[in-house]
């Protein structure tokens, strides 16, 4: 097997989330971070003792809490270790896990615990992003995330009638699977004969994306432990979870890049051709058995899906219509409910490899896949299209 | 493959500027990378930098993600790019973990922040502290470190006329760095006569407003050949966090700073610290704090600052011949500064300030309300 050689292996041995909810109003910012961080460790049966860094992050704008970090020492138990802040916007979670990763593979630390979260009921998340953008040339354009760009590319490529229905199928699938995961935020109980429905009745936001087709503002946290082998090999109270590789590509909001007259590379595709290349993927639709996605719309779930799967043509509308992305599909996307279903930003790009390691645990409950899960696949967005994908592995066979 | 140590390549700094209001940022951190290429001749991509660790702040900038805003102008257009959203020292302590475990071999620091833009640097760290009790009672980093300084003149017996001594030798210093901020010679009763910020802390006991830039070409052992003949290698690097309220910690106990010290120290081998270094370099935005944490990094007992000043314990350790943060470094980035200086005096580049034959130095920052987090740089040539 073609790998990518680390200094000393790394596996996930401990998740902990919170419940997500748009009001986590019982809770201040540290005591929410304090539920993941505690969940985390009993998890992994560990104390804080056996940590020896924490790794932070979040966007401090969202909540207007500056160097959040410092108050959160109460609730993330970082008293007396060492500690990171990184961000990345909405990658952040999976930045984290990705920083986690190459602490621990450093040999400068043994156990790391890295923590996400967002509490997006204290602040205007949608002004908060809009603030992302450049104060002098494009602030005044900014929508937030609100965009149907790629609803009108993909309606000009393959035809509306067929990406409306495309887009509200995922969307409807995407609910299923939220209605199996209890501790998701919003949970509709949607069927698919309300497709043609939800096309007519769900409020248009921006050109064709319909409120229905968007992600939530929710409230929660979710932590991570990882050591090394070494550490692996003493016992640990759940099944180890490897992180084989994984890649960030990050893309500026310069003038080519937004309004240029051909479309740039998307970052999405341009990391995992990375990613693959380097572990002699050659087929990732055969060789993952579970993909959990950053979707943060169902347009861009559909169109994203094409890209991370390096898809060709209308593979992706096929898939999608034949079911290929439901829980006992070919590739199964999103068991939890994805995004679409609950966003904690600075949480939801670590909630996804930590979904995804649930999968290969075979813990995670209602929302289990059917089949054996040995090879994950998770990925970030954020910013203006950034992009990190994680590789998680059952087995150290490498 | 992975490689056994990490050399920091080359640096390069912005000049500290108190309002750069002329300037963007992009253009500042553009001078800095230019700089550096000029140094190393580095590319980016395949087999050249692929990974790029910013530091800058959303508050600072004004902008949510505001790494966002600098990701093409650092070059990080299709590669990976993650920002230090702490002080900046902390990215050289990741860049350094990045390289050592294989993922990467050469990383990029870029870290920029310009003070000026913000109505208040109190505004801001305002918003540090928790909106239930703190920053309802108007506290802010200046009047935490107003606290901790009082605290500390009790302590340890510091005077007023030994932090204007400290004042007047940070400018006597910054007149011979060509990138500090405050470079004008004052004399110790212009320290003592400038008004009162927060008891005890006058103006010119606290560091000047400030806009900067500073880059770092950072890489494994194997490559760093090829980008210079003067590696500088990190042989230790550690932080730590003490708790958040005032009412939970001992504001003159120095526990993050001795702890961040002992890790950094047993990581790089080195016993007794005092002994090792030939130059050291410490984040003292408050006069103050410059005996402070040198206590804190082992150069003097518990409680002694005030006598380590007396005896002429900074020149004697060589601490902040740049001047300083005194002189005037942007909050965020006052730490990739201090390791700046620290590099250009192990590669006999620090000019008119350079310490002969200098083979280990010391680099120090500190975040948070009163020293709440503390990291600790070791280099050595």
């Amino acid at each position: 097997m073609k790998k990518h050689i680390k200094n000393r292996n790394v596996a996930i041995i401990g998740i902990g989330q919170t419940t997500l909810s748009s009001h986590k109003e019982d809770q201040n910012q540290v005591e929410m971070v304090s539920e993941a961080v505690r969940n985390a460790l009993a998890d992994a049966n560990m104390t804080l003792d056996d940590i020896d860094c924490i790794v932070h992050g979040n966007m401090e704008l969202f909540e207007m809490q500056f160097q959040p970090d410092m108050w959160h020492a109460l609730g993330c138990g970082s008293y007396g270790k060492d500690e990171y802040r990184i961000t990345t916007g909405g990658t952040v979670g999976a930045t984290l896990v990705c920083a986690s990763d190459s602490l621990v593979a450093s040999g400068q630390y043994d156990t790391v615990l890295c923590l996400g979260f967002e509490k997006l009921q204290e602040g205007n998340t949608t002004g908060g992003i809009t603030n992302m953008a450049d104060p002098l040339w494009f602030r005044n354009l900014q929508t937030g995330a609100l965009t149907s760009t790629t609803a009108t590319e993909m309606i000009k490529e393959f035809g509306k009638e067929r990406v409306l229905r495309a887009a509200m199928k995922y969307r409807i699938m995407i609910d299923k699977h939220a209605m199996l995961n209890e501790r998701a935020h919003r949970r509709l109980g949607l069927e698919y004969d309300q497709l043609e429905t939800l096309m007519e009745t769900s409020p248009q936001l921006v050109g064709e994306l319909r409120l229905i087709h968007m992600c939530s503002q929710s409230d929660g946290a979710c932590a991570m432990i990882l050591t090394n082998e070494d550490r692996v090999k003493k016992g640990t109270a759940k099944p180890p979870v490897w992180i084989r590789d994984h890649e960030t590509s990050h893309r500026g909001e310069n003038m080519s890049n937004l309004y240029g007259a051909k479309k740039p590379k998307s970052t999405h595709r341009d990391c995992a051709e990375k990613l693959f290349k380097r572990n002699g993927i050659e087929n990732p639709l055969e060789y993952f058995d579970v993909f959990e996605m950053y979707d943060p719309s169902a347009y861009w779930g559909l169109d994203w899906l094409r890209e991370f799967l390096l898809l060709k043509d209308d593979e992706v509308l096929n898939l999608m219509e034949a079911g290929e992305f439901d829980m006992d599909g070919k590739l199964p996307v999103n068991p939890s409910g994805g995004v679409i279903a609950s966003n904690p930003i600075g949480a939801t790009a670590m909630l996804r490899p930590a979904e995804a390691a649930l999968q290969i645990r075979g813990d995670a409950g209602g929302h289990q896949i059917k089949k054996e899960v040995r090879h994950a696949l998770a990925s970030g967005f954020g910013g203006t299209l950034w992009t990190v994908m994680l590789m998680l592995e059952k087995e150290l066979n490498w | 493959m992975a490689t056994k140590r990490v050399a920091i390549c080359a640096v390069a700094q912005h000049k500290n500027e108190p309002d750069l209001w002329y300037r963007r940022f992009q253009n500042m951190l553009l001078d800095v990378l230019e700089d550096l290429q000029g140094q190393t001749g580095f590319k980016y991509g395949e087999g050249g930098v692929e990974m790029i660790v910013s530091t800058s702040d959303d508050f600072f900038d004004a902008r949510t993600i505001s790494n966002n805003g600098v990701t093409d102008v650092i070059g990080g257009q299709y590669l990976a790019e993650e920002k230090m959203a702490q002080e900046g020292l902390n990215a050289i302590g990741y860049a350094n973990a990045i390289i050592l475990s294989g993922h990467k071999d050469l990383v990029l620091i870029m870290g920029h922040c310009k003070e000026s833009q913000g109505e208040s640097r109190n505004m801001i760290t305002n918003c540090g502290f928790d909106p239930f009790y703190g920053r309802a009672t108007g506290l802010d980093y200046l009047n935490a470190a107003g606290l901790q300084a009082r605290a500390y003149m009790k302590k340890s017996g510091l005077t007023d006329d030994q932090m204007a001594e400290i004042v007047v030798r940070s400018r006597q210093w910054a007149a011979k760095n060509p990138y500090a901020n405050a470079q004008e010679a004052i004399p110790a009763g212009k320290v003592k006569s400038s008004p009162m910020l927060c008891d005890p802390i006058r103006q010119l006991h606290a560091y000047p407003v400030s806009d900067g830039a500073v880059g770092l070409l950072l890489a494994s052992e194997e490559r760093a050949k090829e980008f210079t003949d003067k590696p500088v290698w990190i042989t230790g690097f550690a932080n730590c966090m003490d708790t958040f309220f005032f009412g939970d910690r001992d504001l003159t106990s120095n526990f993050a700073l001795k702890n961040a010290t002992e890790k950094a120290c047993r990581k790089a081998g080195i016993q007794d610290l005092k002994k090792a270094a030939d130059v050291v370099e410490v984040m003292d935005c408050y006069a103050y704090q410059q005996p402070m944490w040198m206590e804190g990094l082992g150069f003097c007992g518990d409680g002694e600052g005030a006598r380590f000043i007396a005896e002429g314990g900074p020149g004697k350790h060589r601490v902040n011949l740049s001047g300083g943060t005194l002189a005037g470094n942007p909050l965020i980035i006052a730490g990739l500064y201090r390791a700046a200086e620290a590099t250009l005096q192990l590669q006999g580049g620090a000019g008119d300030r350079q310490v002969p034959d200098a083979k280990c130095a010391v680099a120090h920052s500190t975040n948070g309300p009163a020293g709440q987090f503390h990291s600790v740089l070791i280099l050595e040539a």
